[in-house]
Order: C-alpha cells, then structure tokens, then sequence
C-alpha cells in the first residue's frame, strides 16, 4: 500500500500516446482513427511509426465512430481519439454503432474534466461518464497516472466489447508503482484508513491523497480509494470499503450528477447503505482558468478536499 | 451459378410474399420500404456476394450494410431463402425474444453484419469495412456493399462518410441509394428536398451512377458491372425505386411507410403479388 510519488507528473493523455505506439511494434491488428487533434490527443507518435494504420478523418466525430464501428467489425482493434466531450457528443453513433454492434472500439476521450482549463467549457468533457456508462456493455475506464494509463491499454488488447477510456490534458501525480497490476472492474485502494474513504478517480486519485496526508496531520484516518473502472463497477470492493469507514467522499473531475459518485451511491444505496458526500462539478458548465486554480475552485484540490471532509465528519 | 433473370423474378416474387406474411403477423412494420428494395437486395445476395450460410461468416466474404434498417424484412426474407435463419423464424419477427427484432441487430443475427435502424449511420460502418478489406493481403480483399435511402440522406453523418470514403481511394465500397422519394412524413422533396442528388455524389467525388428501373434487374445487373470496373473511389449506384412496388395500392403511397396490412388488405396484396408481375 506505500504510494512513492518518485515519478514527474504526466498527462495521461501523454502516457497513452506512448504506449499506443508502443503497441503498435507487437499488434499489427491495432489501427488508430484521429479527427484533427492527434497533437492534443497524443496520436501522433502511432501515426508517424504506423503511417498505414492510421487514419485522418478529419472534423467528423460522428463518421469516425461508425468508421470504428466497421473497422472493428472487420477484425480490427480501434482506438479512436478526440476530446471527451467531442466524442461522446456524438452519442447517437456511439450507442448504436458502436455499443449495439458490440464493437471492439476504444474510445479515447482526453481533456476530460475542468482541468482541461483556459479553453472553457466548450473544451471540456464534464457529463461524458455519465452518458457513457448507461450504454449496456460499454466500460467505463479512467486511469489515475501514467503507469495506470499504460497497464490499462496493454489490458484493453485482450477486452472484448466497446470501452470508453477518460484521459487527462493536465500532468497528474504518480500514485502506483512499476510493479503494479492493473485489475479491470476491481478498486485499488491506495492508503488504508477507518474514518472515511476518498473514492477518486483520474485526476483526483492524487488529491485524494493529499488530502488523506493532511486528514491525517488531523487525527482523520482516510483511506483512499482508486476507482478507475466505473462501468461494471465494482460491487463486492465498494461494499468493503464501506464497510471499513464511517462515511465515504467521492471526489471527481467531472459532474457530480451521474459520474462517480451516481455509480457509488447506485451501488452502495442498494448494497450498503452509507453516508456519501460528492465533491465535483456541482451541476454547473466549466469556466476558463488554470487547472490548479480550477481544481480549488472547484474543491478537488487536496487542501478543499480535507477541509470538506472534516466538515462532513462532523455533520 | 449466377441466377437468370426468370429466376431472379421468383424469387423477388417470393421475398414480397414472405414480406407480406410478415408484416401482417406481426402487425407493424415497412412494408413500402421493404419492397422499393427488393429486387436491388436479390439481386446483391443471389448473383453478387452469392451468399450462402457457409459463407456468411467468412472473415474475407463481401459485405452488405443495411443502413435504412427499417427496410430488414426483405433481408430476413432473402435470409430464410437462403438458409441462414430457418424459414419458421419469419413467423417471429417483432415477437418478443425472437432474433428478428424490428431493426437490424448485429447482436442476434450476425450474418446482418451491422445494427442499424438511427438513420446515417450505416455508411460509415459500411466505409470502416471496406477500410479493413483494402488493409488485406491481395487475396483476401473483400467488397463492402451499403444500402441508404433518399430520405436517409438528409442526416449529415452521410455527407460526412460521403466526403472521406473518396479520400481513402474505396473503389471497395459500393453504395446504393433507395430512391423511392417518400418518407414517413411525407414526399422527400416536401419534407426536406435532397435533390440534386446526382450532381452532389459527383461533387463530393464518388463515381455516380444513375439507375432509371431500381426493378429491373438487367439495369441493376448493368449498374453493378460498371461499379465493379470503377478504380480509386467508392461508387453510388442512385436508383430509382418505387415505395411499396409490386402492389398497386400501396406504390408511392407515403401511407404505407410503416404500417402493416390488415387481413384484407394482406390477401389483396398477396393475389397482386402472385398473380402479377414487377417491372
């Protein structure tokens, strides 16, 4: 459970851009659709080693959905990349095409979140978990740094079924290890604790565990939960967690309406009756600013963390 | 063996009867669209992929998308004709927990090769296909075949894959439009005209064939020939069809989009369909 934090922080969506063309050396069934952000959505390394299984489609998120649709059907492994509100945008296409084809597509969707900062809502995905995870059969996977990133696309070669992967623009903390082991659809506690968990994740795992450092020079014991696959969301793990603590806080990158914490509350409602508070994007649309400055404003950051769940302890 | 055209006729013939039986069990459905198409799909399957059920699951076989997926009985139809569902099966459509749901559905029939039914979808599937069959080897290439409609043709998605199928160079990709000119709400041009249609499969760059009879099956024999033959770019066979043809009262009768016959109207169309004949 020791967490080193040894390693520089990295955008996800940097980590995947090098394990995608990393990937691509071993399995020559991967092919990788981008629409026109491949500099931003880190595609572009696949692009220059692989010229032939990569292709430009251009400002059209919906015809490169169904094109992933019938590259995937046709035997290929598609990864395609864009902003996560861009591509889920596109939802129509992705449920059907994709979802009720039982396609094996990897959507990328990066810049999620209100980290993705001074270029504003418009940039922002904020609602793109929500509207994923009810699509039957599609995971719902977010990584919380660049190890998990990479472990989670070397597992996503052997995935059967269409899967969603939330990437971040922002450099986000390591919080694994190289030895650590990517378990799709379980939770991976981080720091074990009695008195709350902190359910984040992407970018949250790690302020979630500065908040638990901070909890903790308070007499607060915090366990910090990573909960990188959301969809099939992990029943039996929750359930311990809530088990082990008094109350849990979810805190997410992301609206607080139907993300993370609707798939927490879902599960232990029914499983576990538990205390929940939600710290996220409080139904509202983004704004434009720095991702540290938004991560406070929006309470993600680790002090706002620790002084919301002080005040909820107390409740 | 290629079918000849007498045959061809009987087994069109026998498509809109199974289509009718159909529609009128199960008490819903699109029977005007289903029929505009049937001599283009009979053609397609019989004397074209010359699909078979060994071979409908071939990795390297031709494929055909059904993008305008409310038109799936005739492809059920064709389907018993051939073996690939049992001809019982037909007697199951739209019933609850039967494979042949009211829309194309990948996931309980995989020989449909693609869920469609949200319209403008299916070329887009069709061109990711026809993407993966030019990436393999010499021998193993394989054609993508893809029906839309007139009407389907107002979503933008088709304009999207009709702009990037040409940058890919898919002369492996043959699409055809329904040209029946109705649609539920009306007549196509009334509702939301997409005329010049010809003029704009050119501009965008696709080899654009017009087809004058979509219900003669020498024209539609002589259509795909000249697609076949097409190199660098995906071809649009535009067809002329008519909605509902092969019983009078149903023909250009924006009406019949999508109900089913009653038990009279079912036994009239049956006689027309039995005793008449398509041109």
């Amino acid at each position: 459970m020791t967490v080193l934090l040894k390693k520089e922080p990295k955008p996800t969506r940097k980590s995947f851009g090098e394990i995608l063309e990393k990937i691509g050396h071993t399995h020559p069934e991967v092919v990788v659709l981008d629409a026109d952000l491949g500099g931003s959505t880190n595609v572009t390394k696949f692009a220059k080693t692989f010229p032939d299984r990569f292709f430009e489609m251009g400002i059209q998120e919906a015809n490169m959905t169904g094109v992933a649709a019938g590259l995937a059907l046709a035997g290929k492994t598609v990864f395609m990349a864009s902003f996560a509100c861009f591509i889920t945008g596109r939802y129509d296409i992705i449920r059907l095409s994709v979802g009720y084809n039982d396609a094996n597509v990897r959507i990328v969707g990066t810049h999620a979140g209100i980290a993705t900062g001074p270029d504003g809502t418009s940039q922002m995905g904020l609602e793109d978990i929500s509207i994923m995870r009810v699509i039957p059969g599609m995971a719902v996977v977010q990584p919380a740094d660049d190890i998990e990133t990479k472990k989670l696309i070397e597992y996503s070669l052997e995935h059967v079924g269409p899967m969603y992967i939330r990437l971040t623009r922002h450099a986000v903390d390591c919080v694994h290890t190289d030895d650590y082991r990517f378990e799709f659809g379980k939770v991976d506690v981080l720091r074990e604790g009695s008195d709350v968990a902190l359910i984040g994740s992407g970018g949250t795992v790690g302020t979630s565990l500065d908040a638990a450092e901070i909890l903790a020079n308070r007499g607060i014991s915090a366990k910090v939960v990573n909960l990188h696959t959301i969809n099939p969301i992990d029943v039996d793990g929750l359930v311990r967690v809530a088990k082990s603590v008094d109350r849990i806080v979810v805190c997410e990158d992301h609206s607080i309406i139907g993300g993370v914490a609707g798939a927490v509350a879902e599960t232990l409602s029914e499983h576990y009756p538990t205390r929940i508070h939600r710290i996220g994007i409080p139904g509202v649309f983004g704004e434009s600013g720095e991702p540290a400055e938004l991560y406070r404003h929006f309470g993600l950051d680790g002090e706002s963390i620790a002084a919301k769940v002080a005040t909820f302890l107390e409740k | 063996m290629n079918k000849n055209r007498e045959e061809l006729v009987e087994i069109a013939r026998d498509v809109r009867v199974k289509v009718i039986e159909m529609l009128t069990r199960a008490g819903s459905g699109h029977p005007g669209s289903s029929f505009s198409e049937v001599e283009i799909l009979v053609h397609l399957f019989y004397n074209i992929l010359r699909r078979t059920k060994e071979n409908a699951r071939s990795p390297f076989r031709d494929r055909f998308v059904l993008s305008k997926g409310h038109g799936v009985p005739t492809l059920y139809a064709i389907f018993a004709q051939l073996g690939i569902i049992e001809e019982k099966q037909l007697d199951t459509l739209r019933v609850l927990g039967s494979p042949l749901q009211g829309h194309p559905s990948r996931v309980h029939i995989p020989e449909v090769e693609a869920s469609t039914g949200s319209l403008g979808q299916g070329l887009s599937i069709a061109q990711g296909m026809a993407l993966a069959g030019k990436m393999a080897d010499e021998n193993s290439r394989f054609r993508v075949y893809c029906m839309i409609g007139d009407g389907e043709s107002q979503e933008g998605q088709i304009w999207e894959a009709a702009m990037s199928a040409p940058k890919f160079g898919l002369d492996n990709l043959i699409a055809i439009t329904d040209w029946n000119k109705c649609q539920i709400e009306g007549k196509v041009a009334d509702v939301m005209p997409v005329e010049p249609l010809a003029d704009k499969w050119r501009a965008f760059g696709w080899h654009t064939i017009v087809l004058p009879n979509g219900h003669d099956f020498g024209q539609i024999q002589a259509a795909f020939d000249e697609a076949m033959g097409v190199t660098g770019k995906p071809t649009m066979i535009l067809a002329h069809t008519i909605k509902g043809k092969g019983v009078s009262f149903m023909e250009g009768d924006v009406g019949w989009h999508g109900i089913a016959p009653n038990a009279e109207q079912a036994k009239r169309a049956l006689d027309e369909i039995e005793n008449g004949e398509v041109k």
